[in-house]
């Protein structure tokens, strides 16, 4: 040991019979014993839990385990994903510009985009999919030509152009853009103003300032809500079975109907969209790494080792 | 005869009821280090932010290298510039700002390549390389690939020196560049800003500095309350200010 430490030591200690403050600090933690009867309880709740469910006769595991690769639902599977994936891409990109109106000088531009949002989160998502799938009852026709009652170039029969598809895509994505210009609105409003001048003042345009500049630091705010919307969705979707959607719950529907397997069918249809949904949480987890870059480490440690943590039993008891 | 790098006549400032700026008459040769200081709210902020057009004057003309700044003069009318033509001009005259303002999201190097790949058009090897040279010119070669927020506030100033030189401008503007640093940071940036001036730059410093302002300032101007109240050589303005307010004004910062 080096003097300077040995004269501070002689220094701290209060007499040569005091503790050894060379040592490091033994720390006695009191028992917890509410914490121990609260995890005691909680265990035995999970186990017999489990416990009852895998016993339950009425449960028809047998048939949960026929059905969960069936055909029909792989398909409805699938529509799921692809209505998830098209209204959320549809929905940043209605999200983002409304967001830009929101923010723009232009008083016109504003108030579009307020009524949007104001009108599309102000209705129940089951009602305007309802709307979307009956929009033929209004407009039967829909053309391209001159407006306000002027001559039509095309038309088209609307029942044959907004399919189930269409009007629960239509009905979804238009739903998510209200909700995402205000994440994104939300994303904008974080960033420094000082960047955007310090941007200006090297001779940036105002779209490069925007594109290199102001969203990739507003994407460190609208990444982890856009990862929540994105979960959400994929349950949300099971409610365009409303409208003979063909989605997962829909053709899960379908199939309860024929042969009044009700439950195991639900729990078939659960357990995918909780697969869905842990796929999706596991990107979500590693876009928000992607970017914090630059910002330090605001994202607490990596995936597995938080799961690892709960999992472990020894070493949380402090 | 050439025109001055900056002809500032009778500008006039105000946000909203209050008149920041009151009419500023003010001439800086080339190679010029002008130093601009004065009590807070007097203006010297927002004067240097009309000398790029970050705010926009409401009565007065700007003229940088004998161009006007921000507008098309036509039979007596101001038309606003293009968006175009106006970043051409804010990209000849490089701006340091208080607060840094690096992009958090880009390295060192990055930053300094900002502008010359998303502006000039530079070729990324090519600004890469540029932007290396000029890190080193500041003396952070080593720290490149450091992000803002590793970077200590004299490190990060340097390297917002270094973004603006990247557009090889004619003028700086430093607004109040060693203000947000700890004092033990503050002298690596001024001496930056001395090899700077040394190199024949063109500089408007808005600064508490005064050390600054008469070792390496050519002319030192004073303003309070939106107006220029005494300007003249830092050591002659420093030692015998003639202005009452001048005065009361160094007295509380020598």
């Amino acid at each position: 040991m080096d003097r300077t430490v040995d004269k501070r030591d002689a220094a701290a200690g209060p007499a040569p019979d005091g503790p050894d403050l060379a040592q490091p600090n033994r720390i006695s933690h009191p028992l917890r014993p509410g914490r121990w009867l609260a995890a005691g309880v909680t265990a035995l709740v999970l186990v017999w839990l489990g416990w009852t469910i895998a016993v339950n006769p009425n449960l028809h595991w047998d048939i949960v385990v026929d059905y969960q690769f069936d055909r029909v639902i792989l398909e409805g599977l699938w529509v799921t994903i692809q209505l998830t994936v098209a209204s959320m891409l549809i929905g940043v990109v209605l999200g983002v510009a409304v967001a830009l109106m929101q923010t723009s000088s232009s008083r016109i531009l504003r108030t579009g985009a307020m009524a949007y949002v104001w009108f599309f989160r102000g209705t129940p998502l089951l009602v305007q999919l309802i709307f979307w799938f009956n929009i033929a009852l209004i407009f039967p026709e829909i053309g391209l030509g001159v407006p306000f009652g002027g001559p039509k170039l095309v038309t088209w029969e609307t029942n044959t152009l907004v399919t189930g598809f269409v009007a629960a895509l239509l009905g979804l994505s238009i739903n998510e853009g209200a909700y995402m210009s205000e994440i994104v609105r939300a994303g904008l409003r974080a960033v420094d103003p000082g960047q955007q001048e310090a941007a200006a003042a090297l001779g940036m345009s105002r779209s490069k300032i925007m594109r290199r500049v102001v969203l990739p630091q507003a994407m460190r705010i609208i990444v982890p809500p856009t990862g929540n919307q994105f979960i959400s969705m994929l349950k949300t979707t099971s409610l365009v079975s409303v409208i003979a959607g063909a989605d997962l719950l829909t053709v899960a529907q379908r199939l309860y109907l024929t042969n009044f397997e009700v439950i195991a069918l639900l729990i078939v249809a659960s357990i995918w969209y909780l697969v869905l949904t842990t796929v999706a949480s596991v990107g979500q987890h590693h876009l928000e790494r992607r970017f914090s870059r630059g910002f330090g480490g605001t994202v607490p440690g990596t995936l597995r080792g938080r799961i690892g943590r709960n999992l472990r039993f020894t070493g949380s008891a402090r | 005869m050439t025109a001055p790098m900056v002809r500032c006549q009778r500008l006039r400032k105000s946000f909203g009821r209050i008149e920041v700026l009151r009419g500023i008459d003010l001439v800086i040769e080339r190679g010029q280090v002008v130093c601009v200081v004065g009590p807070s709210g007097s203006g010297k902020s927002t004067l240097l932010r009309c000398l790029n057009h970050l705010e926009e004057p409401q009565a007065g003309r700007v003229y940088v290298d004998g161009e006007l700044i921000g507008y098309d003069e036509r039979d007596g009318r101001l038309r606003p510039l293009p968006d175009a033509r106006l970043r051409r001009q804010r990209e000849s005259i490089g701006m340091v700002f208080q607060r840094f303002h690096l992009f958090p999201h880009r390295t060192a190097l990055e930053n300094v390549m900002e502008g010359l790949v998303a502006v000039k058009g530079v070729g990324t090897a090519e600004a890469r390389k540029r932007a290396g040279d000029l890190l080193d010119r500041v003396g952070l070669a080593d720290r490149a690939h450091h992000y803002p927020a590793q970077l200590s506030g004299g490190q990060q100033q340097r390297v917002a020196i270094a973004r603006s030189l990247a557009m090889s401008p004619k003028l700086m503007l430093f607004d109040e560049p060693t203000s947000a640093l700890d004092p033990e940071l503050v002298g690596e940036v001024l001496e930056v800003m001395k090899d700077l001036a040394a190199s024949g730059m063109t500089m408007v410093v808005v600064t508490h500095e005064m050390g600054f302002a008469r070792e390496v300032g050519d002319h030192l101007v004073f303003m309070d309350d939106g107006l220029i109240i005494e300007q003249g050589p830092p050591r002659e303005v420093l030692a015998a200010p003639r202005h009452e307010r001048t005065r009361a004004f160094l007295s509380k910062v020598l």
